[in-house]
């Protein structure tokens, strides 16, 4: 187990040197000049000169890449061209926004799942199982921004159920910060009616992001479970007449949850850059927007840094998914 | 009647006989993939989308609207007989601009997962039929580029090369080569040890081939299958881009772009961006049911049970 588990964090940082890497290179064939992007549009030639040293960007690549590593070891995603503002300082605001939302869709993708999988699988060619595949089909292919512009339409606007965009009602002030999750914070300081607030915010969002997540959640549980429910051992449960509900809810279960919590870690990666379209439609300010509005600017420390932090993400949410794996599949302790 | 046409029909029943079994086969092929309704839905779908890739300018009611002309009398105007899908803010045609569109969405697709295969597939044969310390680079740098969402790190690209429509299909194609390599390399890993790849090895078959003998063609049909469904995500991809500014630019009529300009118009003029929006739909709606049809029919070992 031990080894296992340094192997696989030995890979991780591995792995999350070779994106440095990349995101160096990307920042480095650009055909911008990041010292005349930073010294503005009526800089004269000296005033670039004199950015483009401050910045270090007049030495070779091999020591710039050094001093990159050097400070991203540091904690320091360099500034922001074009805000100047501090990269760091800026993600460490927007990541809980996004955080945030990326918890609530996924409990809501999870919440309905797990469950609607499960019926699917065992009502096949049900209406609620062709109802699943239905979802699950267009799931992937309805485009997020499309799908949450029509949801703003419906519920916000038609309806007035919620709110159309961004992460508070105007002239609600945000809770004290804490985390700068919003739903967090409210709940600690005791503030319910900013936590309603918060919620009703989300929740469009929230489906946007998670209907794509959802459809594979369904797809993969319900072939899961078809597999399990027809082996030996869960046969040989119901003929020693284990009540039909703890045969598929728990014994069956257990087994056809580990691809799909496979799949829920992977997905969070993904999701964390899913929301780059759907922070867009709903003005919710987390790193996609931040990552979306820098590009426009051609502004790249920002944009390494969202990426280089999705990706870490990414890295960890897998290697939690080895861990749950070892804790579910006692085959896997012990393997070398 | 002609005097060659007894001869031709004489020829047809030869190769008829001759291709006997490969004819049965395409029969076996057409009725597994007709027998599923939802391929035939992605069928027709992706279709429609050709036919109305294919004809383009001529075939639509404004052709002069397709590149931005303008008719402020007629801006904003709600779906009607004239206009079908209404008309936007500058008055021009809202369906013209929809259907040529569908002609940078057939070339975005077609480039995009056309230069991934490029990439992936030889890389994913190396790394499988090589294997070793090949392999292992290989597939590590493919899980560090897998590590990040392709859209995250397209956009990365874009911000460096800048925008437009030319540098979001570049950045798209280079991110989009990994999954590729994953599905090749585990194809090539399985056949590679299958007793009639060892008896090639075993008579002495050189290495050229065995790959191009044996273990490409029979890589061919998921490669075909995972080309056919990522056309579909990858031109979903490319209007994401042109929705949030990094893509095509309006008045260009694509996808993604109208939307964003769309966006500004809503709730009021709804219809813009829901035309628009319904066309990416339905197109990667296509091509996925196409490849799960595809898929039933070429690779049932593979396919969903």
């Amino acid at each position: 187990m031990a080894r296992f588990l340094l192997s696989r964090l030995g890979l991780t940082i591995l792995m999350l040197a070779g994106l440095v890497l990349i995101t160096f290179v990307i920042s480095n064939v650009a055909p911008a000049d990041p010292a005349a992007l930073a010294a503005g549009p009526d800089a004269t030639r000296d005033m670039v000169e004199t950015v483009r040293k401050e910045y270090g960007l007049d030495r070779p690549l091999p020591e710039q890449f050094v001093r990159y590593v050097g400070g991203l070891l540091a904690g320091n995603f360099g500034r922001s061209v074009a805000t100047g503002h501090m990269v760091a300082e800026d993600l460490a605001r927007f990541f809980p926004a996004t955080f945030e939302l990326v918890s609530v869709s996924m409990t809501l993708a999870i919440l309905l799942g797990v469950p609607l999988g499960m019926l699917a699988a065992v009502r096949r060619n049900h209406w609620l199982d062709h109802a699943t595949r239905v979802i699950a089909v267009s799931g992937v292919a309805l485009p997020a921004f499309w799908f949450g512009l029509l949801l703003q339409l419906l519920f916000a606007v038609q309806l007035g159920l919620v709110p159309t965009s961004g992460r508070l009602e105007v002239g609600t002030p945000p809770p004290p910060v804490l985390t700068n999750m919003y739903l967090v914070d409210a709940l600690v300081a005791g503030q319910l009616d900013t936590f309603w607030d918060a919620f009703g915010h989300a929740v469009l969002p929230a489906i946007v992001l998670a209907f794509p997540c959802l459809a594979s959640i369904i797809r993969v549980n319900r072939a899961e479970m078809i597999e399990v429910l027809g082996s030996d051992y869960v046969l040989a449960a119901r003929a020693h007449g284990v009540a039909r509900a703890r045969v598929v809810g728990v014994l069956a279960l257990r087994n056809a949850m580990l691809p799909t919590v496979a799949l829920i870690g992977l997905r969070y990666g993904w999701m964390l850059g899913g929301t780059v379209l759907v922070e867009t439609v709903f003005d919710w300010p987390g790193i996609g927007l931040y990552a979306v509005s820098s590009a426009i600017a051609a502004d790249f420390k920002p944009i390494m840094g969202v990426t280089l932090l999705v990706g870490l993400n990414f890295m960890f949410a897998n290697l939690l998914v080895d861990l749950a794996y070892a804790g579910l599949d006692p085959r896997l302790r012990t393997a070398p | 009647m002609t005097v060659a046409s007894p001869d031709v029909a004489a020829r047809l029943a030869r190769l008829r006989v001759e291709h006997a079994g490969a004819i049965r086969q395409a029969r076996l092929f057409v009725w597994t993939f007709a027998r599923s309704a939802s391929a035939m839905v992605g069928l027709v779908l992706v279709l429609a989308f050709l036919v109305l890739a294919a004809g383009g300018p001529s075939i639509v009611p404004y052709p002069d609207d397709a590149t931005g002309a303008m008719n402020l009398a007629a801006r904003l105007q709600p779906p009607s007989g004239a206009h079908w899908f209404g008309t936007d803010e500058m008055g021009n045609d809202i369906l013209t601009r929809v259907v040529v569109g569908t002609r940078t969405s057939l070339w975005v697709g077609l480039i995009i997962t056309g230069v991934a295969a490029l990439i992936g597939v030889p890389l994913g044969v190396a790394a499988g039929y090589l294997g070793g310390a090949v392999r292992q680079v290989i597939m590590r740098v493919t899980d560090v580029f897998l590590s990040v969402p392709g859209l995250v790190l397209a956009i990365a690209i874009v911000a460096a090369l800048g925008s437009g429509v030319l540098n979001g299909v570049i950045a798209l194609s280079l991110v989009w080569w990994p999954g590729y390599v994953r599905l090749i390399e585990a194809k090539t890993l399985t056949i590679k040890h299958e007793p009639f790849v060892e008896a090639a090895r075993a008579v002495g078959a050189s290495r050229r081939r065995i790959l191009f003998i044996h273990l490409l063609p029979n890589c061919f049909s998921p490669l075909i299958v995972k080309m056919s469904m990522d056309m579909g995500l990858a031109i979903l991809a490319a209007a994401s881009l042109g929705f949030i500014g990094l893509g095509a630019k309006p008045p260009a009529p694509e996808w993604g772009a109208m939307i964003s300009v769309a966006r500004t118009y809503m709730p009021t003029w709804w219809w813009y961006a829901f035309f628009p929006g319904l066309f990416i739909y339905l197109t990667v709606l296509g091509f996925n049911l196409f490849g799960d049809g595809l898929r039933d029919v070429l690779d049932p070992r593979a396919s969903r049970s």
